[in-house]
């Protein structure tokens, strides 16, 4: 408990600047208003679009990723913080993935009409 | 008021009303017990509020053999009606209590038995080999272990009010649904494993956190001891898994209390998904067991071939790819479905890749024999029954990843026959030697070596006739779960002989448990003059006292290489230096306790629909949880001095056994 | 004051007396948020099984209605923008936590709350107009999955808004202490994790629905 950080030095580890919120609002903001822009618009056919917002959804995590939860900015290596997103959204890919192929083929493969 | 609750649940059927009067008698007994001998303040003061991993192992293990005794009796039961119930007759229980008694069984020994005896043994061994003085979040921890009590105990509290659940450990729908079984069975299921579940997942945070953080100086990840490996490994796959567990348990819970369709028959609901997201936890579930199994063998096999384990980055390697493909074979569970032959095979064949760093791992536990000088104490002998019965069952796992073969014998008794070795081979026998080989450590004394040798040749013999035969009757066309069948079939006598096998495991645990109770009382003969280290070990946790103080650590130890104790024997490390220094660690509290009160009756509520109680008791919940983030982390401390004379008194005793 | 910004644990820890080696991250600050962000992993698979679910079960309206009948994007949208904006608010409140100014920190952390709580009310909003049309969760799997989804989403907004009220009693009375912040960090974590949540939800539930 003597080794415990006081205050100063905690906040000196603390990564958000207003920067980093400004940039990361402005981003999420605008990838927003494209994706509700194509869906609402329909520019575009319905294929192009569902690939559109999805892309759109995965940089929108990304940004928020780094700029709001700075994933990937951690100061001690190794960046277990970060090792622990990319096993997690591994495993999650796969369970997904996994479990949309599954059901998809199951369900491909009962009596018509069930 | 009462909900749904009324005086018929407290009506059993004849052949549960021994089971309900015995435990209500020795619930008493207990609390008689204490009272007598005045120990409520003890008990309060050094267990109940604990935050000390070390207590917290015990209490884990504690649990683990009541609850052990509660998943073998109904094992008993089952195999006794199995080698009754033929032709004309129909055994001694109902058709409705055999699948209660089932359904409890594997219940019990999965999420009581085997999760608790992993965490029991985490919380014990982990900061002792990391050279740590505690783990991450006590608290955290402790709240882990109140939250599996509660569940454990809502399963108790199965047995006297009401009835469990019926539809098997995994409780499919459409059966476990509102529609098909309306009543409180399937409720007190979903909650008991939900709580357990979540405290599991909270355990699991903390634990991977600790391996990750509170290593002493010097230890890096590869000069860590192997048990901590398996558990570093084990972590991420509790952490990863659990969550799907709730949130499956979760959709079913929402279509039992408020008509949802998630896995109905109507509405547009699919059964087949909880099949598959349940078996997405699942698989991970059963390596969740396994891997710190491993790795107590790890420990235990160097030991007692006075020889480093071979192939150390091998295990390393195996322990992390066998975590990670785990994630990819779940629908081996469910081939028959009816999935196509592309997503059969594509799983089959994770299935049997998993198999090799498996393989890896046994080959280099006998290569650490070869050229040692093996001692064959009774954790050694265990370890030969797992290799023996373990890689037995492990190949009629390689057997049934394949879809066709699976299809003939998939839910019939080969499959029961294949997961018991492997559960009972692996996971069972690993903690019988890792109870024998670290009970010196925490309690200053051996188990009676003798009665120990007995027991294993009972449940080694015990296990071979119980289960062999399964294999056999699976190929013959026995299913699982059966309460009665026809005499034509020809099974009896292979049944009969299934009978007598469960009865000589009977034999060994009982010896077993009477073994223990003669050890305590016949401690002082047995006692560990060593000082702490009793088989001349090579990892930290035998460089301290046994029992060890409750700092762990006067000094934390620098580490420079694997095997840090065996450094400092063979010279190659210096002994630590005696600079002490204030120790600060966390107080107890009520907290952990309370809110696994709160959580059991949270469950009983729910399955009772008592909604006042329920809403009460979650609303106490959150206050302790809001408490317990409002105030400071506060901390006893031991000085210097009292440093000093704990040392000093381990010592003294040392030099008294000269 | 020419200290640099990112500094590391071995220079601010005491040294083993031993062995002169520091004690590495083993402080109460490094610890929590290490935990914190593991918790935060299980819940992502939390909601990745119930995204599985309406995955799997989104077109399964049982001859009763689907996304493209039940969906407002012009809800969605309010909703998303209002949640980011609480999202970068709260990021304010850190911010001024890094000054020890603790009436902005309140100030922030009220802006946000006022925020996470209008997100809520739209969303029960939507809620009540389903069911009183006769849509509710056991109309269809469909609607089972997506009230099931969307709702426990926002259960862990409310739980948020709890915490926040906890947050801040504690900063009022306590003002920005070493425990406080930490604390103000793991719920910006949740709070963040949340608006991360929510882009897959307007995403595969309300923008794919319609689509």
């Amino acid at each position: 408990m003597t080794h415990d950080l006081s205050l100063k030095e905690i906040q000196k580890q603390w990564h958000g600047t207003l920067k980093s919120y400004a940039i990361g609002f402005l981003a999420s903001f605008l990838l927003t208003v494209i994706s509700f822009a194509l869906v609402v618009t329909r520019l575009f056919s319905d294929r192009i679009v569902m690939y559109a917002i999805v892309g759109l959804a995965i940089l929108q995590a990304i940004v928020q990723l780094l700029f709001f939860l700075h994933v990937g900015q951690e100061e001690d290596k190794p960046r277990w913080a970060t090792i622990a997103f990319c096993f997690t959204f591994l495993i999650l890919l796969i369970i997904v993935i996994g479990s949309l192929w599954i059901m998809h083929d199951l369900n491909a493969r009962m009596m018509p009409g069930m | 008021m009462f909900g749904r609750l009324t005086l018929d649940a407290f009506k059993h059927e004849s052949s549960q009303n021994g089971a309900v009067f015995s435990m209500l008698f020795g619930a008493i007994c207990l609390i008689g017990l204490i009272s007598y001998l005045k120990r409520w303040k003890w008990l309060w003061n050094e267990w109940l509020t604990t935050v000390d991993p070390k207590r917290i192992g015990i209490m884990y293990i504690v649990v683990v053999l009541i609850m052990f005794l509660k998943g073998f009796g109904d094992a008993i039961m089952i195999r006794l009606q199995q080698a009754m119930s033929v032709g004309d007759s129909h055994g001694f229980l109902s058709s409705t209590h055999f699948q209660e008694v089932f359904s409890s069984h594997g219940t019990t020994m999965i999420f009581f038995v085997a999760m608790g005896a992993i965490f029991g043994l985490m919380n014990l061994i982990i900061p002792l080999q990391i050279g740590a003085r505690d783990v991450a979040f006590p608290f955290l921890n402790a709240l882990g272990f109140w939250l599996f009590a509660s569940g454990a105990f809502l399963t108790i509290v199965s047995l006297t009010i009401g009835s469990f659940s019926t539809a098997g450990w995994l409780a499919y729908p459409p059966l476990s649904g509102i529609e098909y079984s309306p009543n409180e069975g399937i409720d007190y299921w979903i909650w008991a494993v939900q709580i357990a579940g979540v405290g599991s997942t909270l355990s699991g945070i903390n634990f991977l956190v600790t391996i990750l953080k509170m290593r002493c100086p010097g230890m890096t990840l590869m000069k860590m001891p192997i048990f901590t490996w398996s558990a570093l490994c084990t972590m991420p796959l509790v952490v990863l898994a659990f969550p799907i567990l709730t949130a499956t348990l979760y959709m079913l819970t929402l279509d039992r209390y408020l008509g949802m369709h998630f896995f109905t028959v109507d509405g547009g609901g699919n059964y087949m998904m909880y099949v598959n997201l349940i078996w997405a936890w699942g698989h991970p579930e059963v390596y969740i067991i396994m891997l710190p199994m491993f790795g107590v063998f790890s420990e235990i096999v160097p030991t007692f071939s006075e020889k480093r384990l071979f192939g150390y980055v091998s295990m390393v390697w195996a322990l992390i790819f066998i975590a990670f493909i785990s994630f990819i074979v779940w629908l081996h569970h469910f081939f028959t479905m009816g999935a196509s032959p592309t997503v059969n095979v594509f799983f089959a064949i994770m299935t049997m890749i998993i198999a090799i760093p498996t393989g890896v791992k046994i080959f280099n536990w006998l290569f650490t024999k070869f050229r040692g000088r093996v001692h064959f104490t009774s954790p050694m002998l265990w370890f030969f029954a797992f290799l023996l019965n373990f890689t037995f069952a492990g190949m009629t796992g390689i057997l049934l990843s394949s879809p066709p073969v699976d299809f003939q014998v998939h839910n019939s008794l080969f499959l029961i026959a294949h997961f018991h070795g492997m559960a009972i081979g692996g996971v069972l026998f690993g903690f019988f030697a890792a109870f024998t080989y670290w009970f010196p450590k925490f309690t200053g004394f051996f188990l009676d070596e003798t009665l120990n040798r007995y027991a294993f040749w009972c449940w080694l013999s015990g296990f071979l006739l119980a289960f062999m035969p399964l294999y056999m009757l699976g190929f013959m066309g026995a299913t699982r779960r059966l309460d009665h069948y026809d005499a034509s079939t020809g099974w009896h006598p292979l049944f009969v002989i299934v009978g007598i096998g469960a009865f000589i495991i009977l034999i060994g645990a009982t010896i077993q448990f009477f073994g223990l109770f003669w050890s305590i009382i016949n401690r002082k003969k047995n006692w560990d003059h060593t000082g702490g280290d009793p088989w001349n070990g090579r990892t930290l946790e035998w460089s301290i006292s046994s029992p060890p103080p409750i700092y762990n650590f006067a000094v934390i130890p620098t580490v420079d290489q694997l095997d840090p104790l065996w450094a400092i024997k063979r010279g190659e490390a210096p002994i630590p230096q005696k600079r002490y220094e204030n120790i600060y660690l966390p107080i107890n509290t009520p907290m952990g306790l309370y809110i696994g009160i709160f959580s059991l009756i949270f469950g009983f509520a729910m399955t009772w629909h008592i909604w006042w109680l329920a809403i009460v008791s979650f609303v106490s919940i959150l206050v302790c949880v809001i408490i317990r983030l409002s105030g400071e982390d506060e901390h006893e401390i031991i000085t210097v001095a009292q440093v000093k004379e704990i040392e000093a008194a381990h010592a003294r005793r040392m030099k008294s056994y000269e | 004051m020419n200290k640099p910004l990112t500094i590391h644990h071995q220079d601010t820890l005491e040294l083993n007396p031993d062995t002169h080696l520091p004690d590495l991250h083993q402080d109460t600050f490094s610890k929590t948020t290490q935990g914190f962000w593991m918790y935060l992993m299980t819940d992502s698979l939390l909601f990745a099984t119930l995204f599985c679910a309406y995955a799997i079960l989104h077109t399964e309206t049982f001859d009763g209605p689907s996304a493209q009948d039940l969906f407002s994007l012009s809800t969605a949208f309010t909703e998303t923008m209002i949640l980011l904006l609480s999202s970068v608010t709260c990021g304010f409140s850190m911010m001024a936590a890094l000054r020890n100014k603790k009436n902005q920190v309140l100030a922030w952390l009220g802006v946000s709350f006022l925020l996470g709580a209008s997100f809520v009310a739209i969303e029960l909003t939507e809620f009540t107009q389903l069911v009183q049309d006769g849509n509710s969760w056991q109309r269809s799997a469909f609607l089972s999955s997506f009230f099931t989804l969307v709702s426990t989403h926002g259960m862990h907004v409310s739980f948020g808004l709890l915490g926040m009220i906890v947050m801040a009693a504690q900063l009022f009375l306590l003002g920005v202490t070493a425990t406080t912040f930490r604390r103000l960090i793991t719920f910006s974590m949740f709070w963040h994790f949340l608006d991360l949540v929510w882009i897959f939800i307007f995403t595969f539930v309300y923008l794919m629905g319609v689509v």
